[in-house]
């Protein structure tokens, strides 16, 4: 069924509702279910035939359709020139990446995974990054890094991090972690048309998901502004902050503690670096608590900065309970399903802080 | 000559069901050796080559046999394992290359070394690892060779360094364990395995440089089964002579179906190493019957017919039978009787690694570091605090 429902909505760009509810029929705009995948499939193929400065390149992105299947189709139709299939050799693609972009080439670099970036990391922060800064602004790097980020489902210690603390860290990049497929679409877009270099973190697991979007979210200009949280929930009890997957397990837990009269405010980060921070605050400081919600490890992660700036602005004095950061166990990612399990922040962990912070 | 006339009074005895008893073949009416042609290895920057004929026992022969066939149903009930879901994660199957890595250990000791990357269900075994535990371990199970804490790719026994995952990385952990070999003094070698997808990662030069500078006592060895997951070799590198990659290291090409021909030329290749002239190449030309990893179905990038025709013509397990029945080295009944032993192997390692229990919540946390005092590990929230002992 969701093979035809794919092959249906590739058919044409403008299909129009594929699940909409018999009965009356309004002038509504169309929505339609895209899966993540889709979305950033097709988010390419837009900008690729919109600019043609801007090409793929990575390992079994052209004739393997991708890893993971993200570049489907893209080679078939745009060819060697535009797809490139790459040796597996990270930190030599990702130079040669980021040197055509420094050349007037608008490069997507795909990770197989983002476990694969630590190979070729010096050349994403001190090729990429730092170069505008260190030219004085003479140099540009418009480059988009991106692959699977985090923990999959049982692929082990390295193949399950989570890089989004570590590229955030850096000044000169911007890194960007899509949850929906909406978030997936317009960012990827906005990544592209970005002058600078951005770390575009995907997550494996999500791309088989589908999701509902807007007919606007389907123009081929609709981009997502980088460093804009988005508030998927609206909520007085307590804030909760999340990116990525986790998103989806805030609104769960959410779901779950409406039934008990608990109002959770659940905000989608969207942008790691910049950060949205007075989102965060604003919602704080009509909440008076904070849950912060991650895949990765606790120390000088996401939730560990979020804390920090929530100290040094004005929603400290509106906390009444210490900031709770839910992450991921502190240990390398084990294989065995039931230790997998109880390594990643669950639903149940989320409900239980949130419950500990409010103190219910 | 009698031992084929009694062959064939034997046959027809089985053909018509016959309940007369013949005289049970002894070991006696077997070829205990006997001498085999290999193909002529290629070689780089070396003046000799590894010897054509060689001499293969009936023990040896039928050791080999039993291993690989132990590898072959091994990796064939881990596909079916994975089909069931009961093996979840990456999957990357051996069968094709069993003669590589039998072929390597039958020239080396298990006091020497060995590494490899992913592809390494094989290795473990010929390193020394139960069938029993390794399929614990691909189960995720408590009584895996890990625990069950790493896994397809992460298993590990004494003087087997895995298993690994990040493509390449494997290589200058390989040289290392031979830089420690010589710094020891104790005349071990490093055996280190990589793809030839990973031959073009520059981490392998680099270490090639230093082996070569330090002579460390490492054999370099590229399992070359001609695709780098959906990526032909000739795809993927601008050389691929493999062999001479190594640019200043000398290299050999082998035939990696014959496990004559591996078994001679890690015997050549060990010998260089450990009379101290440094690190050496060898390109093992092999074949992977089954897709990349589990989640590749291995033909969209290659055809059916390609995979049947290596099948058909170089199986490495129907080789190594072949020449032992046409030199009266065994019988059929004989490998069959192997075979059904084997089987029986297979099939009680599976029963257990699908019945052990998954490891202990408690062990969670263990491992991080050696040697340690125990410490409090912070869990999925500040007041899960969980423990970790050494």
């Amino acid at each position: 069924m969701a093979t035809s429902l794919k092959c249906f909505l590739r058919a044409g760009k403008n299909v129009v509702s594929v699940l909409r509810p018999r009965g009356f029929h309004s002038s509504a705009p169309a929505a339609v279910q895209v899966t993540v995948r889709d979305a950033l499939n097709q988010a390419m193929d837009e900008e690729l035939e919109r600019d043609e400065r801007v090409y793929l390149l990575g390992e079994e992105v052209a004739q393997y359709d991708g890893a993971y299947k993200v570049s489907r189709g893209l080679w078939k139709k745009y060819g060697d020139k535009r797809i490139v299939d790459t040796p597996i050799s990270e930190m030599g693609f990702t130079g040669i990446a980021v040197g055509s972009a420094m050349a007037g080439l608008r490069p997507i670099c795909e990770f197989m995974t983002f476990n694969f970036s630590m190979q070729a990391i010096d050349q994403v922060i001190n090729s990429a990054a730092k170069t505008y800064y260190m030219s004085a602004g003479l140099q540009t790097v418009p480059i988009v890094f991106r692959g699977p980020n985090g923990s999959s489902a049982g692929v082990a210690a390295q193949h399950s991090q989570c890089f989004a603390a570590w590229y955030a860290h850096c000044p000169g990049l911007k890194v960007v972690s899509p949850w929906n497929a909406e978030d997936a679409r317009g960012l990827l877009k906005a990544a592209i048309r970005d002058d600078n270099p951005v770390v575009f973190l995907e997550n494996e697991l999500m791309y088989g998901v589908a999701f509902e979007m807007s007919e606007e979210s389907q123009s081929k200009d609709f981009t997502i502004p980088i460093g804009k949280a988005k508030i998927e929930r609206q909520g007085n009890h307590v804030t909760l902050v999340s990116h990525s997957r986790c998103v989806g397990h805030c609104l769960d837990a959410a779901a779950v503690l409406a039934k008990e009269g608990i109002e959770c405010e659940v905000i989608n980060l969207r942008s790691i670096r910049p950060m949205d921070v007075e989102s965060i605050e604003t919602s704080v400081m009509k909440t008076n608590h904070l849950v912060t919600v991650e895949g990765g490890w606790p120390q000088f992660g996401v939730g560990s900065e979020i804390c920090a700036k929530i100290m040094e602005g004005p929603a400290f004095n509106y906390l009444d309970a210490p900031v709770t950061r839910v992450t991921g166990v502190d240990i390398p990612m084990p294989y065995a399903k039931i230790l997998e399990d109880n390594s990643v922040p669950q639903i149940k962990d989320i409900i239980f802080s949130i419950k500990k912070t409010l103190n219910v | 000559m009698l031992s084929n006339i009694s062959n064939v009074l034997r046959a027809c005895a089985t053909r018509n069901g016959a309940a007369v008893v013949m005289s049970a073949r002894t070991y006696a009416d077997f070829t205990t050796q006997a001498s085999f042609e290999v193909k002529k290895c290629d070689v780089f920057k070396l003046e000799e080559a590894p010897a054509t004929e060689v001499v293969m026992t009936r023990d040896e022969g039928l050791q080999y046999y039993r291993v690989m066939q132990t590898m072959r149903r091994m990796e064939l009930k881990a596909d079916q394992l994975y089909k069931q879901k009961i093996i979840r994660g990456f999957c990357h199957l051996y069968d094709g290359q069993e003669a590589c890595a039998v072929g390597i250990e039958a020239s080396i000791n298990l006091s020497d070394h060995l590494i490899t990357a992913y592809r390494a269900h094989g290795y473990t075994y010929t390193r020394g690892g139960t069938v029993k535990e390794i399929m614990a371990e691909l189960t995720g199970r408590r009584g895996g060779i890990a625990k069950g804490k790493g896994g397809s790719m992460h298993m590990y026994c004494e003087h087997f360094y895995g298993g690994n995952g990040i493509v390449g990385a494997q290589v200058p952990l390989g040289a290392g364990v031979a830089l420690a070999c010589k710094y020891q003094g104790k005349n071990e070698l490093c055996v280190c395995l990589y793809g030839d997808g990973a031959a073009n990662q520059g981490q392998i030069f680099e270490t090639y440089n230093m082996a070569a500078l330090w002579k460390l006592p490492v054999i370099f060895v590229c399992e070359n089964n001609r695709y780098g997951m959906g990526t032909s070799v000739e795809r993927a590198a601008a050389s691929t002579d493999y062999y001479k990659r190594g640019e200043f290291i000398p290299g050999l090409r082998v035939d990696g179906m014959d496990v004559l021909c591996v078994r001679e030329a890690t015997r050549f290749a060990a010998d260089h190493c450990r009379s101290g002239k440094g690190p050496i190449i060898m390109e093992l030309q092999t074949y992977r019957y089954h897709g990349h990893s589990m989640s590749d179905p291995g033909v969209s990038y290659r055809t059916r017919e390609e995979i049947q025709e290596v099948r058909s013509k170089s199986d490495p397990i129907s080789l190594l039978k072949d020449r032992m029945l046409s030199n009266n080295m065994a019988s059929v009944e004989e490998l069959k009787e192997i075979d059904i032993e084997v089987r029986k192997e297979i099939e009680d390692a599976a029963q257990f690694a699908t019945t052990d229990p998954e490891p202990p919540l408690e062990d969670l946390c263990n491992h991080i570091y050696h040697n340690d005092q125990p410490m409090e590990v912070r869990g999925t929230n500040p007041w899960a605090k969980l423990k970790s002992v050494s």
